[in-house]
């Protein structure tokens, strides 16, 4: 097979060789360089055959192979020879080489968009294929989740993923949001408004540090070090539910991560807001803080909101903090010191046993993708919305 | 200081970092008299006004050396509360830039800071003194609670003196206030400073000659952040003592 490809490329060199030889022969002509003739025949040689070869290796994995090879050299000494022949002074190859390069461009990038549409066709399926088991309305409502200890029972029962969808809710976007929304904002507005442009200079970089940190160490710092402290906090307070996998553990520390998101965003919105509008404010004797309150944040309101969408939208769906902090056991509860687990956690935990790969246990795994995906969509949607109010607002 | 004085600048000097943008100016702002502050584009007329109201303040490197007094108390003391100035000093920008909330908000938004209404029927009666005296009230009875941003650009200048009017401040700083206007709201806004004198102490900037002429009883000339030449408006556009003077406002500037 790597033969095969450098033969090809080989090929499209000779045809590159070729054509800027055969062009270099004909007299000059405006607009027309030897290199952009070479290119072309180059690109007719080698592109069918390549193209050719990818799709015989996506359907017919590597048993066959001298068929495909006599095909792809055929392919590539026709396609450079009908190139080579349609050589003329004054062809216009390079144009026809710019439309390859942009198709080109293009099929780049729709491989994002198309894997994009690759893994809601997947989780539809999949969920799809759950929904027909358990009853959708049993799944989004139903209150007891133990999908662990069905096999051979009544698939439907503990197949209710209310409680998941509280504690992703409750941790991500209560606890979590508790704590990045006004550390966030306050900074953002200490660094957009009243640091000094040394302090800026560095506080900025240094507060975007923290969303450059490995969630994995996060999850580590609230597994080792702030879950036990929160649990002897609870029984020291005298909280019976007080746990080492509590809520309150996971949601403190995935808010500490997502202050930067919180604050950058905000930060942006609030440095769009025009300067004429602060110092009208300041003009009328207004304190700067007075400026703040009542004209900056209400102004820059749209895209703060917009940013904290995107940041709840982050924090659902947080993996790494909550399988290493939050509990496997699924309970509604709104005592913060008490055990939560999420969604993500629960697709980990669905996915890591040794389950086969077809049961509603494994379904369930792509169901709850599937609201999760469902749900990020609605608020990155809703976020960006938000975000282009603003810009319309101002424009 | 003469009586009529409300406002002195001596030997003022103001610098953007190590850039000098006003060098050793003194005028007087007089209490019933509107000042014009003329020159060409870049010779420090907007920082002046915003030495007066110590706007400059929150500008990252802007420095200020001299003497500047409202009503004889030194306005850089450091006993002096910089918010209370601004309160005294008021201000209207060269674009309109009403807030993003209801034209009654907008005038409204001094007094709450300020408190100076008692209940919500004081707090309207201001607000309609001030729209009324900036000329306004007529166009926007009906209309109080609607978006500042939906009036038009003349509207929108008036709604700012309507601001700054509504603190009762005792100076009204203008910073070329009719450039973004039509000859229809330009006009509008002279008349307006018409009715203004004499309650309060004005000083307008403009690159505009024949508003300075109409408006003002005094004006001072300015270039490359010296102040020029400074008299009666009639004397100096009718009989300049510097030729640079001359030339400016007879347009041979340059
Ligand atoms: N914030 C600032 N930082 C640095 N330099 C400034 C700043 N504001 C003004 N300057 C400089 O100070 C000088 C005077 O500016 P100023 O705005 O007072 O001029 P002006 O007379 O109002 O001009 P115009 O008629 O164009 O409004 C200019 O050279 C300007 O570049
Ligand atoms: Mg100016």
């Amino acid at each position: 097979m790597t033969a095969l490809l450098l033969a090809v490329f080989g090929l499209a060199l000779i045809g590159w060789l070729a054509g800027h030889a055969r062009a270099l022969a004909f007299t000059a002509s405006r607009g027309v360089l030897p290199r952009q003739q070479g290119w072309y025949v180059a690109v007719w040689t080698g592109l069918p055959a390549l193209a050719l070869l990818l799709c015989w290796a996506m359907m017919r994995p590597a048993d066959e192979i001298t068929l495909p090879a006599m095909l792809a050299l055929l392919l590539a000494l026709v396609g450079g020879g009908l190139a080579f022949a349609r050589l003329r002074p004054g062809f216009a190859a390079g144009k026809r080489v710019e439309r390859i390069v942009v198709a080109a461009l293009f099929a780049a990038s729709m491989v994002a968009i198309v894997t994009t549409a690759g893994i809601l066709l997947s989780l539809l399926w999949e969920g799809g294929r759950f929904f027909a088991i358990v009853p959708a309305g049993e799944f989004l409502f139903g209150t007891h989740w133990s999908p662990q200890t069905i096999e051979g029972g009544d698939p439907t029962a503990g197949m209710g993923a209310l409680p998941l969808f509280w504690g992703s809710f409750f941790i991500g976007a209560v606890i979590a949001m508790g704590v990045a929304v006004p550390l966030g904002l306050l900074s953002a507005i200490y660094l957009s408004h009243y640091a000094a442009p040394r302090t800026r200079r560095w506080a900025k970089p240094a507060l975007e540090v923290l969303a450059g940190i490995p969630t994995v160490v996060y999850g580590y710092l609230a597994a080792v070090t702030v879950a036990p402290a929160i649990r002897d906090l609870g029984v020291a307070l005298g909280i019976g539910a007080a746990s080492s996998e509590s809520a309150l553990a996971a949601g403190l520390v995935m808010g500490v991560m997502i202050i930067p998101f919180v604050s950058s965003t905000a930060d942006d919105a609030l440095s769009a807001v025009p300067r004429t509008l602060a110092e009208a404010s300041l003009a009328l004797g207004a304190t700067p803080s007075e400026t703040v309150r009542h004209v900056l944040l209400p102004t820059a309101l749209p895209g703060i909101a917009g940013g904290v969408l995107l940041a709840v939208s982050r924090a659902v769906g947080e993996t790494m903090i909550v399988v290493m902090a939050a509990s496997s056991v699924a309970t509604i509860s709104a005592n913060p010191f008490a055990p939560a687990t999420t969604v993500t956690r629960q697709i980990v935990d669905l996915l890591t046993g040794e389950a086969t790969f077809d049961s509603a246990k494994t379904l369930a795994a792509f169901a709850l993708g599937l609201v999760l995906f469902l749900l990020t969509l609605f608020l990155n949607f809703v976020a960006l919305a938000a975000m282009r109010r603003r810009g319309a607002a101002r424009a | 200081m003469t009586a009529g004085t409300k406002m002195t600048v001596r030997d003022v000097s103001v610098w953007y970092g190590a850039k000098p943008a006003l060098s050793n100016v003194s005028l007087d702002i007089e209490r019933e008299e509107v000042i014009a502050l003329i020159g060409p584009s870049g010779c420090g007329k907007s920082t002046l006004l915003r030495t007066l109201n110590r706007l400059n303040d929150s500008v990252a490197g802007a420095r200020v050396q001299g003497l500047v007094t409202l009503d004889g108390e030194d306005v850089y003391a450091p006993a002096t509360d910089p918010v209370a100035l601004r309160a005294r000093v008021g201000m209207v920008f060269q674009a309109p830039n009403p807030f993003p909330k209801t034209i009654r908000e907008n005038v409204a938004y001094g007094l709450r800071i300020h408190g100076l209404a008692r209940g919500r029927a004081d707090l309207d009666a201001q607000v309609e003194r001030a729209l009324t005296r900036a000329g306004l009230w007529a166009e926007v009875r009906d209309r109080l609670g609607d978006p500042a941003l939906s009036l038009s650009g003349g509207q929108q200048q008036r709604l700012c003196i309507a601001r700054a009017l509504a603190v009762e401040p005792e100076v009204i700083l203008m910073d070329e206030p009719c450039s973004a206007l039509d000859p229809i709201g330009t006009a509008r806004i002279e008349e307006l400073i018409g009715d203004l004198r004499g309650r309060y102490a004005i000083c307008i900037v403009t690159h505009n000659m024949q508003q300075a002429a109409r408006v003002s009883q005094r004006t001072a000339f300015f270039d490359a952040g010296r102040l020029i030449e400074y008299g009666a408006t009639s004397e100096l556009f009718t009989n300049p003592r510097e030729t640079r003077t001359r030339d400016y406002i007879t347009g041979r500037y340059g």
